[in-house]
């Protein structure tokens, strides 16, 4: 059921809201260190399966596991603290708050972990470093370009050594470029670090960042390694 | 609202010939008024918000404006039945008529509440009678108000049905109650006379002038009427800028089909008139359908008939059009700080920083001009308007100050726990709406502080101090009904009460040495009391005593009022007692009179005077007699007092039973605090309010945020602790300003009027009532905040 | 486009006779450019000589001879293979890809797996180029994105196809 060696692995997942199946069955596994996309058109059920693996909603039915830990049977709270402590999380819009600095921002998990004010940032500056945003350290994001508050949020990702991020379209506010820049930047800084990355996306050449590949059409997962 | 809603409304095809400046006015204004009717959902949502929020405010304005003339009705009822004053001389007695009519005061009370009432006699065929009722009430019967029926009614209130034996006959209506609630009763007799205190009535209707307010009072009025209007204002202004970023958005849609920035100015107005238009309507409609049930309404005792809520026409107009009015300046005012470009909205509010100098200004010129008009004395002739015109200039000028101080303040913060850093940041970022909301808090607290502080000082004359220790007795009864053993039937009476400890009771009156007097001499006078050798023994130091006998009771350790005793009290020499009708009683006192010392009565107070057995006078032919007793009773014995009650009711109808609490409130004053509290109350729960709709506006805003932040897994109480945060820091800045400037105007008002002030901390309950207020904003934006902490704001995409 | 494989294809549903053949590739995949009978007799013969077809009878009289062919087993398997082997990814490779959609379609296989393991070849290409983007100067920047544009413009076209396979079963059922 669950393949070998995988760090999250979900077997069979359910989910329907209202009347509509977001996931009809869907199966998926990621390894310690691998960078994994999740491509589909849209409403095939990528997000929904993003949220599932990453414990912010639960599915209907099926199972996931985590590190050994069946997550779909913990509670709320158990799953608010996982994700605290081992999610990352990089959305493509919206997600920093507006009123902090950047890298308030970034040290925002971290303080949510219990870790001091002046530990945190100084961690978070580190990050900020290797993503190339610690000059705007001191801005809020409403003066930063996209570019660049999408890779404070991918320093925010990291900056709580998770281990795996989940990345739902993050490039998908930005240009080619940009959104080159900030992936190659995601997938070595996760690399480095060991981090599993679940990579939602409906664009190849943000997929081409992946070691592999899962495409989820009406709410199942072809996960290749799964149907091995 | 995305431009595709806006091409449901099109915007009219521009007119090709220009008339008059005027056209594109009317043009815009009309516009942004067919957005407010037809915006869609959203612009429904905001125009009610709007509307419901003025609407809240307008029905307050109504209602102000409609308290001069419940307060004239109030008196008017009050003048009609109260008794026709035949002369200057509150002693003098109508002669005996076909129309007169005797009675007595016999009011009560029962459980805190007060029941005025009357006995009542005909004294011949056509009594006259108070409005209200037809008939008066033959013996053995009474007419009530509704309230005092429905209390009767109630099967709990036994004792209270127990001390009215008498057949209710009838309600007394609306012309003759001073107010829907209150508690009054006529009950008729067929044995009151004179000589037991009947008061011979020839008429009601007091035409005399109602005595004018103490200036003092105006100022307490006049500052009452700023307090709770200045917050009404801000709410009004507050509630125009509901949902005020949304449209914003929208408007830029227009400017992007090429509107400029002054028709999206005017456009915006004309959205704000329509909304406060509608405020006006929905605050009529509050205040007419309100106005039904405030009858039912009963606040700290005060009550009204629905009639007596009839604005003046004029302040409807003002109100009407000042409303308005004030909508689309406040509107234009506030978009000046905006700049609406075709592709979204700018603002620069960062770019100017909030200046410190021109807001000390206001306040401190209200100081200046309550300085220039310095001290008057208590019955000096106020200028009510420098006073009014100083604190107003310090209330408002503290609204102005708090956006400096809560920015200045919020700036500084660096760091803190995760919420708190969430809530300062937020505050940093944006504490214009919150200080606005706020100032609002702020003129309230600070001038009811300085209000109530005043009227502390000022209370400390208008509260008198009875005197009187309640820890020794709690009732002081007398009856006019006098007869020998009346001491004695009233004694046992009350000794046999249910919860009654102590019971003293005599005869008393006074007797004064005989002979004329210049104006500029006081007439020697002592008192004189009647109770049997038992009853004297307890007041005095007596070895043997029998029926008969007669004392003469120095006061212990007090030579001086000793002294003063014996000039009247001479042995062997005549004495003479007076009643207030004049009629007069010599008596000698015999010579073989003992003279004792006085000692401390069973209810710990020092008796002195003549004293006497029943036997040596006889008590009915005494002038100016009245029956005495006074009462401890065991507080821990419910519904003691009642018995007390009870029994005295049972014993004379007409007695005066006065509960000894340490001070009688004066009237007046009681309802000024009154009105204050109650509009205190309204005014904070009416920011509470304007606060609570900015703060779920903020959340819907985030929603995606907070979904963001769910998905990190913050814990729910991280974000209500920075909700709280966001809601406590301005307000308890707000407050501290509010006290600083209230205790400041106080301060300087009981210094105009010369007085001590009395009290500092008076402020507590009101500082009290803002963190309740800080927990019930909080406590109402949870629900909505856990709901928007679900993950489906992630699936907006 | 391997006209040896779509001809083996359709022989899957059922023996047929060589111009029958000609006429269904027509209809199916010729669209401009019909199939010449010598073509269809030539793949025929080769096909015959590998042993992936076999001659299930001859109609003779009356014009020329007719010869009835059927796939063998081992030709089905040949198909099968060839419709799983993803091709490599190349320009104008469409023509291959919907022929090889449209049979999977006619043998009743998945038609989505087909489109599937195209899209994991060009995939792997693409994290190639990617990779080598990403150690490469510039020049070698600019001319792996020259590829991955063209690879992810492939992509899409195959994520269209997959999102229409349903219409396309109808029309080709039909």
């Amino acid at each position: 059921m669950t393949p070998a060696g995988s760090l999250l692995a979900a077997h069979d997942l359910r989910k329907t809201y209202g009347s509509t199946p977001a996931l009809d069955g869907a199966s998926f596994s990621v390894h310690p260190g691998e960078v994994v996309a999740v491509m589909g058109p849209s409403g095939s059920g990528k997000s929904t399966l993003l949220h599932c693996l990453a414990g912010i909603i639960t599915p209907d039915s099926g199972t996931i596991t985590y590190d050994g830990r069946k997550l779909s049977a913990m509670s709320d709270a158990e799953r608010s603290a996982l994700r605290r402590s081992d999610f990352g999380f990089v959305f493509q819009f919206g997600q920093l708050v507006p009123e902090l600095t950047c890298v308030e921002n970034v040290a925002l998990p971290l303080r949510l972990n219990g870790t001091r004010r002046k530990d945190a940032e100084r961690t978070a500056r580190t990050w900020m470093e290797r993503l190339e945003v610690e000059d705007i350290a001191s801005k809020r994001p409403g003066e930063v370009s996209g570019g660049q508050g999408q890779r404070v949020a991918v320093a925010r990702a990291l900056a709580g050594s998770p281990k795996v991020i989940f990345a739902d379209e993050p490039t998908g506010a930005l240009d080619s470029l940009n959104g080159e820049r900030v992936m190659q930047l995601l997938t070595e800084a996760a690399r480095s670090a060991n981090v599993a990355v679940v990579l939602v996306t409906h664009e190849a050449r943000v997929a081409a960042y992946s070691d592999r590949d899962v495409t989820v059409r009406d709410g199942r997962a072809r996960d290749l390694e799964h149907a091995a | 609202m995305t431009l595709l809603d806006e091409k449901r409304t099109p915007a009219p095809a521009p007119s090709p010939a220009r008339p008059s400046r005027a056209a594109p006015w009317l043009r815009d204004l009309a516009l942004g008024i067919r957005f407010a009717a037809a915006g869609g959902r959203e612009g429904w949502t905001r125009t009610l918000l709007t509307a419901v929020g003025v609407g809240l405010g307008v029905t307050l304005l109504f209602l102000a404006a409609s308290v001069p003339h419940a307060l004239d009705a109030r008196t008017a009822r009050e003048n009609a039945r109260s008794e026709t004053q035949i002369s200057e001389n509150p002693d003098a007695q109508a002669k005996k008529s076909d129309t007169t009519v005797l009675r007595i005061a016999a009011e009560t009370e029962y459980h805190d509440r007060t029941i005025l009432g009357h006995l009542m006699r005909a004294e011949g065929t056509h009594p006259v009678l108070p409005p209200g009722i037809d008939a008066l009430p033959a013996a053995g019967e009474m007419v009530v108000s509704p309230a005092l029926k429905d209390l009767l009614n109630d099967p709990g209130n036994a004792l209270l049905r127990e001390r009215f034996p008498y057949k209710v006959t009838g309600t007394i209506a609306d012309a003759g109650l001073r107010s829907p609630n209150e508690l009054l009763y006529y009950a008729g007799s067929d044995t009151l006379t004179p000589a037991a205190g009947g008061h011979r009535v020839t008429g009601y209707g007091d035409p005399g002038p109602t005595p004018p307010l103490a200036p003092l009072l105006v100022v307490l009025v006049i500052m009452v009427c700023v307090v709770l209007l200045a917050p009404v204002a801000i709410f009004i202004a507050t509630a125009v800028r509901f949902g005020g970023d949304r449209r914003d958005r929208r408007l830029a849609a227009l400017r992007l089909v090429g509107t400029d920035i002054r028709s999206t100015r005017r456009i915006a107005a004309g959205e704000a008139l329509f909304g406060s238009a509608l405020g006006v309507l929905i605050g009529l409609v509050l205040f007419l359908v309100g106005r039904q049930f405030v009858s039912y309404i009963e606040v700290w005792d005060i009550s009204a008939f629905p009639a007596d809520l009839a604005p003046d026409l004029r302040l409807c107009l003002l109100i009407a059009v000042a409303v308005p009015l004030t909508a689309v300046l406040v509107t234009l005012s506030a978009m000046r700080s905006v700049v609406i470009e075709p592709l979204g909205v700018v603002r620069n509010s960062r770019s100017r920083k909030r200046r410190l100098w021109w807001r000390l200004l206001l306040p401190l010129a209200g100081l200046g001009v309550l300085a220039v008009n310095g001290q008057s004395g208590e019955y000096e002739v106020v200028n009510p308007y420098t006073i009014t015109t100083g604190a107003v200039l310090v209330l408002v000028g503290l609204a102005l100050l708090l956006p400096w101080l809560v920015e200045a303040s919020v700036g500084r913060l660096r760091g803190g726990p995760v919420p708190w850093q969430l809530a300062t940041r937020r505050l940093q970022l944006s504490s214009g709406t919150a200080s606005r909301a706020v100032s609002g808090v702020t003129v309230a607290v600070a001038g009811a502080v300085a209000v109530q502080m005043l009227f502390a000082a000022m209370n400390a004359d208008f509260n008198k101090a009875t005197g009187q220790d309640t820890s020794r007795a709690q009732f002081y009864a007398s009856s006019e009904q006098v007869s020998g053993n009346a001491a004695v039937e009233t004694i046992k009476e009350f000794r046999a009460t249910k919860g009654v400890t102590q019971v003293i009771g005599m005869i008393e009156a006074y007797a004064s040495k005989p002979g004329k007097y210049s104006e500029d001499d006081i007439q020697p006078t002592t008192s004189f009391s009647i109770g049997d050798c038992a009853t004297l023994r307890e007041v005095a130091r007596i070895d043997s005593c029998k029926d008969g006998d007669t004392f003469v009771v120095h006061p212990r350790d007090d030579k001086d009022m000793s002294g003063w005793m014996d000039k009247t009290a001479r042995k062997g020499k005549e004495i003479e007692f007076e009643s207030g009708t004049g009629r007069k009683l010599r008596w000698t006192l015999p010579a073989d009179a003992r003279t004792v010392v006085g000692r401390k009565d069973p209810v710990g107070e020092d008796r002195w005077g003549i004293m006497v057995t029943p036997g040596a006078i006889d008590a009915t032919t005494l002038p100016g007699a009245s029956t005495v007793s006074q009462i401890r009773i065991d507080d821990s014995v419910p519904d003691a007092a009642e018995y007390v009650r009870n029994t005295a009711a049972r014993i004379d109808p007409g007695m005066r039973l006065v509960t000894m609490t340490s001070v009688e409130r004066d009237r007046q004053y009681a309802s000024v605090q009154t009105g204050l509290q109650v509009g205190a109350t309204v005014t904070l729960l009416l920011i509470a309010a304007s606060m609570l709709v900015s703060q779920l506006e903020q959340l819907r805003e985030r929603k995606r945020l907070l979904s963001v932040l769910v998905a990190f897994g913050t814990r729910r109480t991280t974000l209500a602790w920075s909700v709280l945060w966001q809601t406590a820091l301005p307000v308890v800045i707000g407050l501290a300003v509010a006290v600083a400037g209230g205790l400041a105007l106080g301060a300087a008002l009981c210094w105009m009027v010369g007085k001590q002030v009395t009290d500092w901390l008076m402020f507590l309950p009101l500082a009290g009532a803002g963190g309740a207020l800080i927990l019930l904003v909080t406590l109402l934006s949870l629900p909505p905040l856990w709901r928007m902490m679900r993950p489906d704001g992630l699936r907006s995409e | 486009m391997s006209i040896g494989h779509t001809l083996l294809g359709l022989l899957e549903s059922g023996p047929r006779h060589g111009y029958d053949l000609k006429r269904t590739f027509d209809e199916k995949f010729g669209h401009d450019r019909p199939l010449h009978y010598g073509q269809v007799y030539s793949t025929m013969s080769r096909l015959l000589k590998n042993g992936l077809v076999e001659v299930d009878g001859v109609e003779s009289g009356g014009g020329p001879e007719r010869k009835r062919y059927a796939i063998t087993d081992a030709g089905i398997t040949d198909v099968a293979t060839w419709l799983a082997q993803p091709e490599k990814p190349e320009p104008y490779l469409q023509s291959t890809l919907y022929t090889k959609v449209v049979l999977a379609m006619l043998t009743g296989r998945n038609a989505g797996d087909v489109l599937d393991a195209q899209r994991s070849e060009h995939l792997r290409l693409m994290r190639i180029l990617t990779d080598r983007k990403r150690r490469g100067d510039l020049a070698d920047q600019l001319i792996c994105d020259h590829a991955l544009f063209h690879l992810e413009a492939d992509l899409r076209w195959l994520e269209l196809t997959a999102a229409r396979l349903g219409q396309l079963q109808k029309v080709v059922t039909a």
